[in-house]
């Protein structure tokens, strides 16, 4: 393991970290302000990568699918929160979770009936194409330096929007408490409504984004679903700052573990173990972390609610 | 409510005599079989759900621990039940019990996600197991065998087995929630403070309930693995977990035996659309909103409304 590998991989985990970020933050916002668990975030992200993927491909311009995509992602969010989500909100988690996960099953299947089961490529675009020099002699695609750079903007901007507007005030409000916020004449109902549309727009973002480096394919929310929960829940549930940290930790951890775990174990043992324990330890060691966080901290690390 | 007690002996009763009623074919035992294993590991997470008001999202990994337990000790030569069967057991209920440890520290949408997590911890650790598949799965050099015998190629016995433990799970669970341990369960379920306030900590029930329906969901790993003859990390899923909630939910929450009929309608569901057409799910998920939205005491409460 080379500094220049270390490099790279930080900056790998540091990207999917910001990604992560980009999901978990609609996720966060969503329980927080309604109390409503949404297992069916991780297809809004899947959703923004197809319809960016076939926008792309239909444009020629992965700038027009991007421009277009948001919209149309901010659509399919507010269509499925008028036609389902809304009526669960009274509901408790457990209807929430499996009403949600009916969703899940209908549009991974869907996407499979309109686009095909074969993962989609979306081609980087020009503009992006090719290597920055971040040391003597080491490469790193400038796509995925701009989609850090993306990332990190989209959290800025949204941690304005949060922190210093006044419908942030009320999200905010609205997390710590809702009633207290519904007596005082804001119609929660709308702003649940708002805040909905614009996480899955924020999640359709990141799928956009996620498209020219993974392939795009049906189920490829579910992995990213369950980390961003492991992300909000590290974080703090209802907290922007909890997430945008936990996600780059959990971020960091991913791609270095999977990076360094096999070389690390083969100090102790022989290689063709070392390369078995060490693709096991990396995939747990985000749950482990997680874990860990969680026996000191049971509310995660930024808790909002408080009592 | 006499009669309402009746029911779920009914629901045993059907399944004691379908092979007998014309359903005795490979393909009807087979069905039936894996109707019956997804029940009892649904009955366990009802026991969790509707008896201790712990909504565990990962309730697959313990299915998963008991059957790839199976897999583990016949890649090593150890196929008989004596063994197998309460290694299986111990090796779900120690995972339930070392992840409960943590999940049951938090409550309410917290421990929905950590169970989670933990079952994805499981799966990706199955899907890492190269020496048993790795994400290929493993394919049992035969069903286990029981003193010696192989008692459970023979399709009918292992209908009854399926049956009798799937009966036993469901009288144990029934047992401990009619039981001063489920009284503190239920009574923490509703209320936590009022159950410290009158002294008792509710963290080491929910823990033992955890690890009880862990080893219960072991069990039907077990029988799982023998079904199919085979084991994959999609026996762990996080599919698989959300559909044994949904058979709880489509049964009734806050009765056991409707996680039963829960099972045995899904199964049946699942497959009957699976046969009409190739993406089935379009129909699936739907239905499964709808239930949910208006469905709401579950099969069990129509039935037991009809009978009441």
């Amino acid at each position: 393991m080379t500094t220049q590998l270390l490099l790279v991989q930080a900056l790998n985990g540091l990207q999917l970290g910001i990604l992560l970020f980009l999901v978990a933050a609609g996720l966060t916002l969503v329980f927080g302000v309604m109390d409503f668990i949404n297992l069916a975030h991780g297809v809004q992200y899947m959703l923004g990568a197809y319809i960016g993927a076939a926008l792309a491909a239909a444009t020629g311009s992965f700038w027009w699918g991007l421009l277009l995509g948001l919209p149309a992602a901010l659509a399919a969010g507010l269509v499925l929160e008028v036609l389902v989500f809304r009526h669960l909100y009274r509901r408790d988690h457990l209807a929430q979770v499996l009403a949600t996960f009916g969703v899940i099953l209908f549009l991974n299947e869907g996407v499979k009936v309109v686009w095909g089961a074969a993962p989609l490529q979306v081609p980087i675009p020009a503009l992006l194409q090719g290597g920055i020099e971040i040391m003597p002699g080491l490469q790193y695609p400038i796509y995925r330096v701009a989609v850090l750079a993306a990332g990190v903007a989209t959290g800025g901007l949204l941690w304005w929007l949060v922190e210093r507007t006044r419908a942030g005030m009320l999200v905010r409000a609205g997390a710590t408490n809702p009633q207290m916020v519904a007596a005082l004449g804001v119609d929660v109902g709308r702003l649940f409504t708002l805040v909905f549309a614009f996480g899955a727009m924020l999640a359709g973002f990141a799928g956009i984004l996620a498209g020219p480096i993974f392939s795009v394919e049906p189920g490829m929310g579910d992995n990213v679903l369950i980390l961003a929960f492991v992300v909000i829940v590290i974080g703090g549930i209802g907290s922007i700052r909890g997430a945008f940290l936990a996600a780059l930790l959990v971020g960091l951890i991913d791609t270095l573990g999977k990076s360094m775990a096999p070389d690390l174990l083969r100090l102790v043992l022989d290689p063709s173990a070392a390369r078995q324990a060490g693709a096991a330890l990396a995939s747990m060691l985000v749950y482990v972390a997680m874990a860990a966080i969680l026996a000191f901290r049971p509310a995660g690390l930024f808790p909002v609610r408080t009592g | 409510m006499t009669r309402e007690a009746l029911l779920p002996l009914a629901v045993l009763a059907a399944l004691a005599v379908a092979p007998l009623a014309g359903f005795g074919g490979s393909y009807e035992l087979t069905l039936l079989a894996r109707a019956m294993i997804l029940g009892m590991a649904a009955v366990s997470l009802s026991f969790l759900v509707g008896g201790a008001g712990l909504v565990s999202l990962g309730h697959a990994a313990s299915l998963g621990v008991g059957a790839y337990a199976v897999a583990i000790l016949d890649a090593h030569g150890v196929t008989e039940a004596l063994i197998v069967l309460p290694v299986a057991v111990a090796a779900a209920a120690g995972f339930s019990l070392l992840t409960g440890a943590v999940a049951i520290r938090t409550s309410g949408v917290h421990f929905i996600m950590i169970t989670l997590a933990f079952g994805q911890m499981a799966f990706f650790t199955t899907s890492s197991l190269a020496a048993y598949g790795g994400d290929d799965g493993y394919t049992l050099y035969g069903r286990t065998e029981v003193a010696g015998t192989r008692l459970l190629e023979n399709r009918l016995a292992f209908h009854y087995i399926c049956l009798g433990l799937l009966a036993l799970t469901w009288g144990l669970c029934a047992m401990l929630l009619a039981s001063r341990f489920g009284r503190v369960l239920r009574a923490a379920r509703e209320n936590a403070q009022r159950v410290e306030a009158v002294g008792l900590a509710p963290y080491p029930f929910r823990l033992v309930g955890y690890a009880i329906a862990g080893a219960l969901g072991g069990l039907a790993g077990v029988l799982l693995a023998n079904a199919t003859e085979f084991v994959s990390p999609a026996t762990l899923s996080w599919q698989r977990s959300g559909e044994l909630l949904f058979m709880v939910i489509l049964g009734g929450v806050g009765r056991l035996w409707g996680a039963i009929l829960g099972a045995l309608a899904f199964v049946l569901l699942e497959t009957w659309l699976a046969e009409q057409m190739q993406h089935w799910k379009l129909v699936f998920g739907p239905l499964l909103v709808l239930a949910v939205l208006f469905l709401k005491g579950g099969l069990s409460g129509l039935v037991a409304r009809r009978h009441g």
